[in-house]
């Protein structure tokens, strides 16, 4: 008797090993691993934005770019996969040129001011973002939404682009700032193929105009968006909040130094879904689930990542709740 | 399954699934995580999903194909997947001689259903069952899992077994992503399991009938003499207590009088108890009607132990806040009860308790050391030693030559409809489930506001609202042979004529299951949620009069929405 | 896949539009009736529906040609016939400049006003469409919805449509019942006016392209254009069609490939890669199917090469395709045609269907033409995957290079318009024959779109190698302050670099490229600080947005510009210019695609070539 196929876990790890240097050390992976991932096995640590493990390297940021020797134009550490006898420069002159201008190009666009480790990355490359020009102001609600695609708007000679716009509050469990929104792609990626696929939303548009949007941009209660809050978990620099985080931020209230986290289970369906509760003056202020987790890959549904609130009553300062324990 | 009471398999498995049965279950909107490792499969993986629900869930608009059969017709279907099975040759012979028992006489039993036969009764055309036969047959890895579109009919276990019987037929269990998964519904459901709390078992799933060695050596542990008779189910016990031969309940953290089909009755029944312990986080329909209620520390966030999910992980929860005012932590709750009922047991800590667990059971978890637990990210059972990496998949001795172990049997299962016929005073079925935003009884998914919480609705099909003249909002009257409600309908192009589904997340303002029988299956003890018939008629004027009077009150928060 | 709908419905107009090109839905789950018994108990799904997404822009090219816009109720039947989710089809709608989610008139006139056009009459048409039919679209407030009657027409402004030749071009789109698309050269301010009101009737796009060699015997590539009827399979066949298809069979696939390899063909959309090797790594590749595509979204402005092959020598580019196919084993080929090129794909669409009505594909074979829908970016050929794929064009990181994933994650082939019509005379000829023509490694003969301040504006075929001084000789120039060479893509030169032998090593050498053959020369009164602008705001509008460096670079490079001509400067046109080469190396080095690593090429060379920015001190 013999099964159709093998009784244990298919064997996928690859078995031809790579070399390669990188920034003048050797070292060996397995084929197919990223130049991010073998420079982490080095203890090099790239910068990047759009780069999440748990999400398929969507590339786009540029952020941790390097120097392929022999190549025209630097690499996406984040996709490309090694090759033997690649030789990787990190932190090259080049390198370092693209680094600065990527940063810079998008602190001048875009709010980084909730995006963590970002002023440390703009000081370690010598960043002068006001160099562009004074800020433009932001656009009125909907305006970027509805820009045609390809069609010119001639620039203001007295300001540089941005993206500022008034944030999206549209429902009780999370908001979306745009102006803070670098296009990371890493929510859509989320909410659509590699995890929730839900698509709730989409970049539409496109060059400068590109934004995440729902259909037609209309508010999320009117979309396809289940809240499992996914998006948020994912995205790195604050434009998705949770309203509660939105709301004790904007009151002052909101310290995430004075707050612990404490891994539990879920106390909904029997999936058991690890959650991650942060914690602030003995009241649940968040909820997250780790991206190491191998059960959820840091996600959750409605129900874990809001659905908590059941056992201490409203917010004090957040106050989004309708009722529990209190 | 096999004595083992877990799924076959892990989560993981079913990304590398060739062939997915999702029978009788909405994991879309009721295991929403789990589902991502489904979509994993059918994204990346070219998995074949195939959905048995009468409603076209949202999981049934993932799938290669919906077989939408008829309510209470599971038997039928999976007998004529079986027979179509055979008939094509495509059984694995060595399998069912290795490692089954029965298959001559299962044979013969399904011999009645075939496709062509069975499509009356199921509703589904024939060659949409030989086709889901084929591939499950063919499947390098097929796996069927389910929830309780399965398991609350009042012939659940038949409807299991019937499930089984179609994996044992082709092999397809005891290997990597091939196997038979219920879905739990709740947190810890297998975990109450585990650990015992089931009137059939002792820790670790030793039988109290007919594990003497077991039942001895855990009384020794725990200094009593354990009977050597099973105990009564949650049906049983209404039924004892209906009848007088039981007076006294002690309930934690449940809400009978809203989850428990019948409620009305439930309710009584609870009524004419002599005392009625309730220890809740809330104060319950259920707490309001006890004599003493004990307020407990919601253990997920506010205390320590452990949680076994649906592949049979054993997990930690962990204390991240405190308990409000006057809650006490449930271990310290039943310490205390046992303290004044003269046996001082301390107060164990979460861990100790648990320490105690895997002596009652070593087998099943005399490796899971909390600092394994730890290390490892929870384990799963069986873990029978501190080297043991736990298990991913089970019954892999069945594969093995010989086999190890008892074999596996096939069951008979014939098909019954379900309890309660339509007629022409009850013309219509209604069956039940769960939403995405919503729990059980509201008591948890209350405590948030979201665009998705629209109150409860009757859903109804197109084609129904057009004949009763309603359209999406109209509030109607939905009665059964034991209670009424009203509710407003929401027409759902996902269900076909004669077709309705409810939920149970809103009793207070919509208590479904005043409606719903409590027929219920004699060897699970589950009533049958998923079938009662019932008629639809526009409110009467009254009616809307009184409810208006009910949303100006306040008393319907999600009226509003609706 | 559990898709929410839109609420809208769409109209009977709508759905007969869809259905046309999807055809009418099976069942009750993908748009049909409800009521079957079969319906109510099972229903297909999951992969099958999945995997028609590809289908998606065609249906939206059907709702944009019948009723001049996408609707909510029409692209929600879209999505419900396809399984796509709506935010997703979101995306893609308005990801191309042509097509509309707002409503729209039914009759809209699209203005060049790029490069080749802007100063050869573009600028009287604006003046006399504004005066007489108020702004363009574009103009509109962002955010406003000006509402228009239907019966009205409108104008906006388009990048370059392809019709340099013939500037200044406008291109009419028509929606109903019969989609009306045209592509117009030569147009006058008052016919513009009178297409837009409605007064003139359209007229036929079907005009003879200036063919300035017409007759020349040496031509290889151009020498049935406008000699053999592009719509008759029989002329195409009396002037020795299908000979080389014939031989290739015979000599079978490695045999057509060695002579390939043998000819050093290179490819000719811009980037130049030997296409025998190209073609060798699809044909031993294990994965199936391959796929065959040619690009013809000839977008680069100032070229317009393809569109005078497609109109005027259709059959070849078939012929090529089957040769193509047979030699790389692709069971499917793939033309994508700009949209801005009715003509060209109602003359492909001809001659594909000629063809394969007279049997001559191979069993299982077949040739489809797609429409790109206003995105340049979409020439990049893995951005014109995705496009095909029903997605935006948003360019894929390389590697893994197409030869291995591409089209549908399979192997293969792309190929440009010009470089496929090169393989008729290796296979006739022989590689070593072909490669005896040229210079060195640069061989056969190459196209070049010549327009601009030249008497005779048009597409030369001349061998490779020769002088950049003899083609503007065979053009007729007068006086001559630069020349784009390349496209915007390109680089600028000065009329003292014009002794230029036109071969790859020496466009390397000297700094600069051919790209996709354009010589657009600009005359010594020309504004071209206006060009380089231009130039600068087609690459912010034609980036599809995905990388940083094109996405803000190509906007913080206009800006600068824009500040150094207002004289608006921050800190002097020194200090600009410096941050116009670091924003320019940046989106160089660290940008996806081709389009972010060439968006600084002109205006560099406008900057250090031409030195349009000196510093006045």
């Amino acid at each position: 008797m013999t099964p159709l196929v093998q009784l244990g876990r298919p064997d996928r790890t690859p078995k031809t090993m790579v070399t390669l240097t990188i920034d003048g050390q050797a070292v060996t992976v397995p084929e197919g691993t990223t130049i991010i991932n073998a420079c982490e096995s080095l203890g090099i640590t790239v910068p990047t934005l759009c780069y999440l493990e748990t999400l398929r390297p969507v590339n786009v940021c540029r952020l941790c770019v390097v120097e392929v020797e022999g190549a025209r134009v630097l690499a996406p550490a984040c996709s490309r996969a090694v090759e033997p006898g690649m030789q990787v420069q990190t932190q090259s002159a080049r390198v370092k040129h693209s680094r600065k201008l990527v940063l810079e190009l998008l602190a001048s666009s875009v709010d980084l001011s909730t995006t963590p480790g970002m002023s440390d990355l703009l000081e370690e490359y010598d960043c002068s973002p006001e160099r562009y020009g004074p800020p433009e102001p932001p656009h009125a609600p909907g305006t970027r939404d509805a820009h045609i695609p390809g069609h010119h708007q001639p620039p203001n000679v007295a300001y540089a682009a941005r993206v500022a716009q008034p944030t999206k509050v549209d429902n009780d469990l999370y908001i979306r700032d745009y102006g803070k929104c670098v296009l990371c792609y890493k929510c859509v990626e989320a909410c659509g193929p590699d995890h929730q696929n839900t698509f709730a939303i989409a970049v539409a548009g496109r060059g400068f105009d590109a934004r995440i949007s729902t259909e037609l941009a209309v508010p999320l209660p009117q979309s396809a968006c289940v809240y499992c809050g996914n998006c948020i978990a994912v995205c790195p620099t604050g434009a998705l909040m949770a309203k509660d985080e939105y709301d004790m931020r904007a009151a002052g209230t909101w310290h995430e130094e004075a707050q612990q986290v404490t891994d539990t289970i879920c106390p909904y369906c029997g999936v058991g879904c690890t959650l991650t509760l942060h914690v602030q003056d003995d009241i649940i202020v968040k909820s997250t689930s780790p991206l190491e987790n191998s059960i959820t890959l840091g996600n959750l549904c409605i129900k874990g990542r809001f659905g908590w609130r059941f056992v201490q009553g409203p917010n004090p300062v957040a106050s989004t709740g309708v009722s529990g324990r209190g | 399954m096999f004595g083992a009471g877990g799924g076959t398999n892990s989560y993981e498995e079913v990304e590398d699934a060739d062939v997915v049965f999702l029978w009788g279950s909405n994991a879309r909107e009721a295991h929403p995580i789990w589902f991502h490792h489904l979509l994993k499969g059918i994204r990346h993986n070219d998995t074949r999903l195939y959905v048995m629900d009468p409603r076209r869930t949202s999981s049934a608009k993932w799938a290669d194909v919906w077989l939408g059969l008829r309510v209470g017709s599971d038997i039928a279907l999976a007998n004529a997947i079986a027979h179509e099975i055979i008939a094509a040759g495509l059984t694995h012979p060595g399998f069912i001689a290795n490692a089954t028992e029965g298959f001559d006489a299962y044979k013969a039993a399904v011999q009645a259903y075939s496709p062509e036969a069975v499509e009356e009764t199921t509703g589904i055309p024939a060659d949409v069952i030989r086709e889901a036969a084929h591939a499950f047959a063919t499947a390098k890895r097929a796996m069927i899992c389910w929830t309780l579109g399965i398991t609350e009919h009042h012939n659940a276990v038949d409807n299991v077994l019937s499930l089984i019987n179609l994996c044992l037929l082709t092999g397809q269990v005891g290997r990597w992503g091939a196997g038979c998964n219920p879905l739990r519904g709740q947190n810890n459901v297998q975990g109450g399991g585990d650990m015992g709390a089931i009137p059939n078992k002792l820790p670790g799933f030793q039988d109290i009938e007919q594990d003497p060695e077991a039942r001895e050596r855990i009384g020794k542990l725990w200094g009593v003499e354990i009977q050597p008779t099973y105990g009564k189910n949650l049906t049983q016990m209404l039924h004892a207590m209906e009848h007088g031969d039981m007076k006294g309940l002690f309930v934690i953290g449940e809400n009978p009088v809203q989850s428990d089909a019948d409620g009305n009755r439930v309710e009584r029944i609870l009524n004419g108890l002599e005392h009625l312990v309730v220890q809740e986080i809330f104060l319950t329909k259920t707490a309001q009607l006890a004599d003493v209620v004990f307020p407990a520390a919601a253990t997920w966030c506010e205390g320590d132990g452990t949680v076994t999910n649906s592949e049979r992980r054993v997990q930690r929860v962990r204390k991240a806040r405190s308990a409000p005012e006057g809650a006490r932590d449930e271990l310290w709750i039943i310490s205390e009860l046992a303290r004044r009922l003269g046996h001082d047991w301390t107060t164990p800590t979460a861990e100790e308790v648990w320490n105690e667990f895997r002596v009652a059971a070593p087998a099943f978890a005399g490796g899971m050391s909390y600092a394994r637990l730890e290390e490892l990210g929870g384990i799963q059972w069986p873990c029978p030693d501190e080297s043991h990496p736990g298990t991913p998949f089970l019954h892999e001795r069945l594969w093995q030559q010989p086999r190890v172990g008892r074999a596996a049997p096939f069951s008979i299962a014939q098909n019954e409809a379900p309890s309660e016929r339509r007629d022409a005073t009850y013309p219509y079925l209604l069956t039940t489930g769960r939403r995405l935003e919503s729990y059980n009884t509201g008591v948890q998914t209350s405590g948030y506001r979201s665009p998705l919480h629209w109150g409860e609705s009757l859903d109804i099909s197109p084609e129904d609202a057009r004949a009763l003249q309603i359209v999406d909002g109209d509030i109607v009257r939905i009665s059964s042979r034991r209670g009424t409600v009203l509710a407003p309908a929401f027409i759902d192009k996902a269900l076909r004529e004669k077709l309705l589904f409810m939920t149970l997340h809103f009793p207070d303002e919509v208590s479904t299951n005043v409606l719903t029988t409590d027929v219920f299956d004699p060897k699970s003890g589950t009533s049958e949620f998923k079938a009662c018939a019932v008629r639809v008629d526009r409110a009467t004027a009254a009616e809307l009069a009184e409810r208006a009077e009910l949303v100006e009150r306040g008393a319907l928060q999600h009226a509003e929405h609706q | 896949m559990d898709i929410k709908l839109l609420d809208a419905t769409p109209t009977a107009v709508e759905r007969a539009a869809v259905d046309a090109v999807l055809g009418a839905p099976t069942n009750a789950w993908d748009g049909g009736a409800r009521g079957s018994a079969r319906d109510a108990h099972t229903a297909p799904g999951g992969k099958s529906v999945r995997d028609r997404r590809h289908e998606l822009i065609p249906a939206l090219h059907a709702l944009q040609g019948r009723v001049g816009w996408i609707s909510e109720g029409g692209l929600g039947y879209v999505c419900e016939r396809l399984g796509v989710p709506p935010a997703d089809a979101w995306g893609v709608a308005t990801f191309y400049a042509l097509f509309a989610t707002t409503p729209r008139p039914q009759r809209v006139l699209h203005v060049c006003d790029d490069v080749g056009c802007r100063n050869r009459g573009t600028r009287e048409i604006e003046h006399a469409l504004e005066s007489a039919c108020g702004r363009s679209v574009r103009e509109a407030p962002a955010g406003s919805q000006v509402v228009l009657d239907e019966r009205d027409g409108a104008w906006m402004h388009s990048p370059c449509l392809g019709l340099c030749d013939a500037a200044p071009a406008a291109l009419l789109t028509i929606a109903g019942e019969t989609p009306v698309e045209r592509l117009l050269g030569h147009v006058t301010p008052q016919q513009a006016v009178g297409l837009v009101t409605g007064s003139d009737s359209a007229p036929a796009d079907s005009h003879v392209p200036e063919l300035p060699q017409h007759g020349d015997p040496s031509l290889v590539l151009l020498k049935r254009c406008g000699v053999v009827d592009p719509t008759s399979l029989e002329a195409y066949r009396t002037a020795g069609g299908f000979t080389a298809l014939a031989k290739a069979r015979a000599m079978g696939a490695e045999a057509v490939i060695a002579e390939v390899s043998a000819a050093k063909l290179v490819g000719r959309g811009g980037a130049a890669f030997p296409t025998g090797r190209k073609w060798e790594a699809v044909r031993t590749q294990a994965a199936s199917p391959h796929y065959l595509v040619c690009n013809a979204d000839e977008s680069e402005p100032g070229t317009f090469k393809d569109r005078v092959l497609l109109t005027q020598d259709p059959f070849a580019l078939v012929e090529s395709l089957m040769i193509a196919s047979f030699a790389t084993g692709a069971s499917r080929a793939f033309v994508y045609i700009r949209a801005e090129y009715p003509l060209a794909a109602d003359r492909m669409a001809n001659a594909i269907q000629q063809t394969r009505d007279a049997g001559l594909f191979a069993a299982g074979f077949d040739i489809e033409i797609r429409r790109g829908a206003g995105a340049y970016i979409c020439g990049e050929e893995t951005a014109l995957f995705e496009s095909i794929e029903g997605k935006r064009g948003e360019p894929r990181s390389k590697p893994p290079f197409p030869v291995e994933v591409g089209l549908f994650g399979k192997p293969t082939v792309v190929n440009n318009v010009e470089t496929l019509l090169n393989v008729l005379p290796i296979v006739l000829e022989g590689g070593a024959r072909y490669a005896s023509t040229g210079s060195g490694n640069s061989t056969g003969t190459r196209l070049f779109c010549l327009s601009g301040a030249v008497a005779r504006p048009g597409v030369y075929e001349v061998p490779m190698g020769t002088n950049l001084r003899d083609l503007l000789a065979m053009a007729g120039t007068d006086s001559v302050s630069a020349i784009l060479l390349g496209g915007a893509a390109g680089t600028f030169l000065r009329a003292d670099e014009i002794d230029l032998p036109l071969t790859l090593e020496a466009s390397r050498a000297a700094n600069t490229t051919l790209g996709s053959g354009v010589v657009m020369v600009f005359a010594d009164h020309a504004d071209l600080r206006d060009v380089v602008l231009r130039i600068a705001g087609f690459f912010r509008d034609e980036s599809c947005g995905q990388c940083v460096p094109c996405r803000v670079g190509t906007v913080r490079q206009e800006e600068a510009l824009h500040r150094i001509v207002k004289g608006a400067t921050l800190g002097g046109t020194g200090r600009e210019l410096a941050l116009l080469e670091e924003v320019g190396v940046a989106m160089r080095d660290a940008s996806i695609c081709g389009l972010g690593q060439t968006a600084y090429s002109a205006v560099e060379s406008a900057i250090k070539r031409l030195r349009l920015f000196e510093v006045v001190s």
